[in-house]
């Protein structure tokens, strides 16, 4: 089992949890894996195609998948694999802002 | 036995090998010694050897391991004349340090040499008082802080992240600081945004923040660019700089600012928070990873929500942007090891830092070398293009191109 790291950002996607623990024996095993159980959150990560979106970033122990064997590397108990979306920040422009309001 | 002072110099003598200013030179480029000025603070303003550090014979066993950790390394001492750094380096030798010398008829015969000369920087005494804290850190020191106060830095966005780098960097001395905003104080923002205040809702974000720096600081230049920033004026905006402290949450900002920053060859110290998490790193370009190559495209709008969207902890921004706000300084006076190519990522709930390695993409359409041959020989390579169609920009004329420019 390893463990999967769920940013804030698609937490409300995963049910609210933080991480779960997951079976797989690459990345892409245990990305599949955490789609299969939380289908909005799968929705978020993958391409139509089933690729994994370019603005969701993947590491294993802190190393970005992307300069291992992407969706290959494998996976051994005890590893740590997070996904890491770009965030937009705190956005406070008054357009926005003066729209929300 | 009482020792007269001819007896206590003769000792000196004995006991501490002394070197010519020629030896005393060569010893500071090949072998990385250290050389002491032990000279009174006004003797030292007047003209010292460069890269020496000052500690004054009366601080001397008081300073000397903060600047000369290791007691094997090489150190220089020098006076006015050679005989007060003597002294000081029988104190040394006590100590521990096991190479000991002293420079040969002092500073005096190192100018009657020709030897360079360091002007230090002329700080008032004002500002002696003001950054004393600084100056009595060997990595800052008196040259550094003359560094800031040279230094310029580009706040983009005066929001939840600009508001505390901000206000740190003018503490600290930064002698100009650049803030580009065109949004106004709402009481919304004061939840997070310190550097506002709540009898300047309505007024405009620059205006209000240069009066808090100034408050603060009045060594600080504050240049206001009150507008948007867009492809049209990124370049003038950012010239001149030395570094950046991003605090934009739109994409297009984010892509634009990195793209010109690259080639302008500016740090961006990039941060971006959301809820209790907050992400940092230094975009330094063609040593660290750019912004494109760790997000080669933007998310939908619908996975990137803003904060008057979300909602963020006010803290989380306010931490992030001192984070910056030590990268700045850090860039800024060469010390320490720079965020480029480590993401961090703090959870404010969890209380936890976790850091990420970034690569540099080989293929990266901007920073890469590929792209700077391509860039030199007039035929830049193209980039995504993020027009109005692009998935982040929001309908309805509110395209990012129209927001951007805020602050986080």
């Amino acid at each position: 089992m390893s463990r999967v790291w769920i940013p804030h950002v698609l937490r409300a996607a995963a049910g609210g949890i933080k991480q779960l623990e997951l079976e797989g024996e690459t990345v892409g095993e245990l990305v599949r894996a955490l789609a299969d159980a939380h289908p909005s959150v799968g929705a978020q990560l993958f391409t139509e195609a089933g690729e994994l979106n370019r603005f969701v970033n993947v590491y294993v122990n802190g190393q970005d998948v992307r300069y291992l064997d992407g969706l290959d590397t494998p996976v051994s108990a005890h590893d740590e694999v997070r996904l890491l979306p770009a965030m937009a920040g705190g956005r406070d422009e008054g357009m926005r802002d003066r729209d929300v309001r | 036995m009482a020792k007269s002072y001819a007896d206590l110099l003769r000792e000196a003598r004995e006991q501490i090998p002394e070197v010519t200013p020629a030896a005393a030179d060569g010893l500071r480029d090949g072998r990385g010694a250290l050389i002491v000025d032990v000279r009174e603070d006004e003797e030292w303003d007047a003209g010292h050897v460069p890269g020496a550090a000052h500690i004054s014979k009366s601080y001397i066993e008081q300073r000397i391991e903060d600047a000369a950790p290791g007691r094997d390394r090489p150190i220089v001492l020098y006076c006015a004349g050679g005989v007060r750094s003597l002294f000081a380096a029988q104190t040394l030798a006590a100590m521990g340090y096991t190479d000991v010398t002293s420079m040969l008829g002092g500073f005096q015969r190192w100018k009657a040499e020709g030897r360079e000369i360091a002007m230090p920087v002329a700080l008032t005494s004002e500002q002696k008082i003001r950054y004393s804290r600084h100056l009595l850190m060997p990595e800052v020191g008196a040259e550094g802080q003359a560094k800031l106060l040279g230094s310029k830095v580009l706040l983009i966005g005066a929001g939840g992240l600009g508001s505390s780098a901000a206000l740190y960097l003018a503490a600290a001395g930064v002698g100009t600081i650049g803030i580009i905003d065109f949004d106004v104080v709402d009481l919304s923002n004061l939840q997070r945004q310190v550097i506002h205040a709540n009898d300047r809702i309505g007024e405009r974000k620059t205006e209000s923040a240069r009066r808090t720096i100034n408050a603060l600081n009045p060594d600080v230049n504050v240049l206001l660019h009150d507008e948007m920033l867009i492809a049209a004026n990124v370049e003038r905006v950012i010239a001149g700089y030395d570094v950046i402290v991003d605090g934009t949450d739109t994409f297009e900002t984010r892509y634009l600012l990195n793209d010109a920053a690259i080639a302008l060859r500016i740090p961006v110290v990039h941060a971006s928070v959301f809820r209790f998490e907050g992400q940092l790193t230094a975009f330094v370009p063609y040593e660290g990873p750019c912004y494109r190559c760790l997000y080669p495209t933007p998310p939908p709008p619908e996975m990137a929500p803003g904060c008057s969207v979300a909602g963020v902890l006010g803290v989380v921004p306010g931490i992030m942007g001192l984070l910056q706000a030590n990268e700045a300084i850090k860039l800024l006076l060469g010390i320490g090891d720079s965020l480029a190519g480590r993401l961090v990522l703090f959870d404010a709930l969890d209380a936890s830092f976790t850091e990420l390695r970034l690569r540099r993409d080989p293929d990266c359409p901007v920073c890469s070398d590929a792209a700077v041959a391509a860039r030199a020989a007039g035929t830049p390579l193209a980039v995504p293009a993020f027009g109005a169609d692009a998935p982040f920009v929001l309908g309805g004329g509110l395209g990012a191109g129209a927001v951007a420019g805020g602050g986080a």
